[in-house]
């Protein structure tokens, strides 16, 4: 087994209305590595992905079967708190989605909600996650000015910012490119890429291009089913299984 | 031929529209043309702060100004916080179920029910069982639980209408249920929730029915001292200046001076919900 394993799911199948969304995944993800998951509408692939903060939870008659363990604690553990489990985990959403406040105050925001108050931690923080994030030349003459006046491109960043500000070891990040144009999506991409260092990110993509230039490992999801994990080279150039490569040359989906 | 009947039936129609939206602005203009111009002369700064004389038909009408704004004050205290919290509790904890819809329904009709018959329920409730007596506080809370489910409707659209994913990003971050309902739900959907205090404290302070029989008095040669006191207010003093006096034709200027003051006061509270939704508006645009 590799040490590099940071997220192991083990025989997970999630149930919404007794309908299986989700059926028996098995799937390790590596650590400071950028994992894609891939599929046509429908497959399950943001199921999958909101499962591994628990962001299912609200989804009204729901059940979940089997495993995710992170950094080795199962955490639909009974006993395991969800809240810490969601400041371990960030996710980023697929529309740029600031909050109607000041760019400053977004990326604030969740040290705000962690009850952190100390000023000048959180300034330092807003300065190093906007850094991070690879946007403080854009915006650090008008930290305070609303969130709302940035491009779309811009404003996803200053998204992915706000989740950096927190910490957390991983990212989630579903479709986060998909309302942007295509300077813009080069842009996270190139960002996303310099992550990794910090961060163990798992992406999910329409985009199989963008899962081809960015990711370590692909993950090919079909009607709540793992078809395929591999290198990304290798689902790219040699898939294993037919499904995949009809997939992946466009013949559906 | 057919042609033109088309024709005829599209001006019918747009003449009919168009009058009713005139029909319903005249009727506003003329209410205000006819009490500003009977009223106006009577406005002065005796008339807001002294006390009436002479059978109330001098001096001002200070008490009764007094007496709203604080029977308004005291309704706004109750419906407040439970309209608001009414709200938050059946859109954001509540499920759907048939409770809940027995509950919406319920609240709904509340709205609907003549204000007479809280102003009975009130007398029954808080002046004989709570023995409150004909007081301030039995009229408040009178008052208060017939604005109740006006704020409680438009606070819970206004819950509504703040997007999900707002909740969504707070408990990514691992937020509570009530800390994402501070700092993701309630921060937008303020000025809507606002628009609905002012609603109904507007309607509380024209009303006259609920405090006719749970506090307001015909006439009193002092302020009121507690909250169990008895009070005079601005719609029942118009009340009996236009149909309870023993000269009704001196008594008139004083009753349309009371009608302005009362319709500007309520159209002032109005207003700043405008301005308040104008603004909600302008963020959502954003």
């Amino acid at each position: 087994m590799n040490n590099n394993v940071i997220i192991s799911v083990k025989n997970f199948s999630f149930y919404y209305n007794e309908v299986e969304a989700l059926k028996n995944i098995n799937m390790d993800i590596e650590k400071n590595k950028i994992t894609s998951i891939i599929g046509p509408s429908g497959c399950g692939k943001s199921t999958f992905l909101r499962s591994i903060n628990r962001m299912n939870d609200f989804i009204p008659n729901h059940r979940v079967k089997g495993e995710i363990l992170i950094d080795g604690e199962n955490i639909y553990d009974k006993s395991v708190d969800v809240i810490k489990i969601r400041q371990k985990v960030g996710m980023v959403f697929q529309k740029p989605n600031p909050f109607p406040m000041s760019i400053f105050e977004n990326v604030a925001y969740g040290l705000k909600i962690q009850g952190i108050k100390d000023k000048n931690y959180i300034y330092h923080k807003v300065e190093s996650s906007l850094k991070d994030a690879a946007i403080w030349d854009e915006v650090k003459d008008r930290l305070h000015h609303n969130a709302f006046e940035l491009s779309g491109g811009q404003q996803q960043r200053v998204c992915i910012a706000r989740a950096l500000a927190v910490e957390p070891e991983i990212l989630l990040l579903d479709e986060p490119a998909s309302a942007l144009d295509p300077t813009a999506t080069l842009k996270i991409e190139e960002l996303l890429l310099s992550l990794k260092q910090k961060y163990t990110i798992v992406i999910v993509t329409h985009n199989m291009q963008q899962a081809a230039r960015i990711s370590d490992k692909t993950a090919f999801f079909m009607l709540g089913e793992l078809i395929e994990y591999d290198d990304t080279e290798k689902i790219f150039t040699a898939p294993s299984k037919k499904i995949t490569e009809e997939y992946i040359t466009g013949r559906f989906g | 031929m057919k042609l033109k009947f088309k024709k005829f039936i599209e001006l019918f129609w747009w003449l009919f529209l168009f009058a009713s939206v005139n029909v319903t602005i005249l009727s506003l203009f003329v209410i205000l043309y006819f009490i500003i111009k009977n009223g106006i002369n009577k406005i002065s700064f005796e008339f807001l702060f002294s006390a009436p004389k002479k059978g109330m038909l001098e001096g001002g009408i200070f008490p009764q100004l007094f007496g709203t704004f604080l029977v308004t004050l005291i309704s706004g205290l109750v419906s407040v916080p439970l309209g608001i919290g009414c709200a938050i509790y059946l859109n954001e904890y509540s499920k759907e179920n048939i409770l809940t819809r027995i509950i919406r329904i319920a609240i709904r009709n509340l709205s609907g029910v003549p204000s007479i018959v809280f102003g009975l329920f009130g007398f029954l409730l808080f002046v004989q069982i709570f023995n409150f007596g004909m007081s301030l506080i039995s009229a408040g809370l009178t008052l208060g639980i017939m604005t109740l489910p006006i704020i409680i409707s438009v606070s819970e659209e206004a819950l509504k209408g703040v997007p999900i994913y707002y909740r969504e990003i707070a408990y990514s971050f691992g937020a509570t249920k009530w800390q994402a309902i501070k700092t993701a739900v309630l921060p937008y959907a303020l000025p809507g929730i606002l628009t609905g205090i002012i609603i109904g404290l507007s309607r509380a302070a024209g009303e006259t029915a609920p405090i006719l029989f749970t506090g307001v008095a015909f006439y009193l040669p002092y302020l009121p001292k507690s909250i169990f006191s008895q009070f005079m207010a601005l719609p029942y003093h118009l009340y009996i200046m236009s149909t309870q006096h023993h000269s009704l034709s001196k008594a008139r200027p004083v009753a349309y001076g009371t009608a302005l003051v009362l319709i500007i006061l309520v159209l002032m509270l109005n207003l700043y919900a405008i301005i308040l939704r104008y603004k909600k508006r302008k963020i959502k645009l954003e």
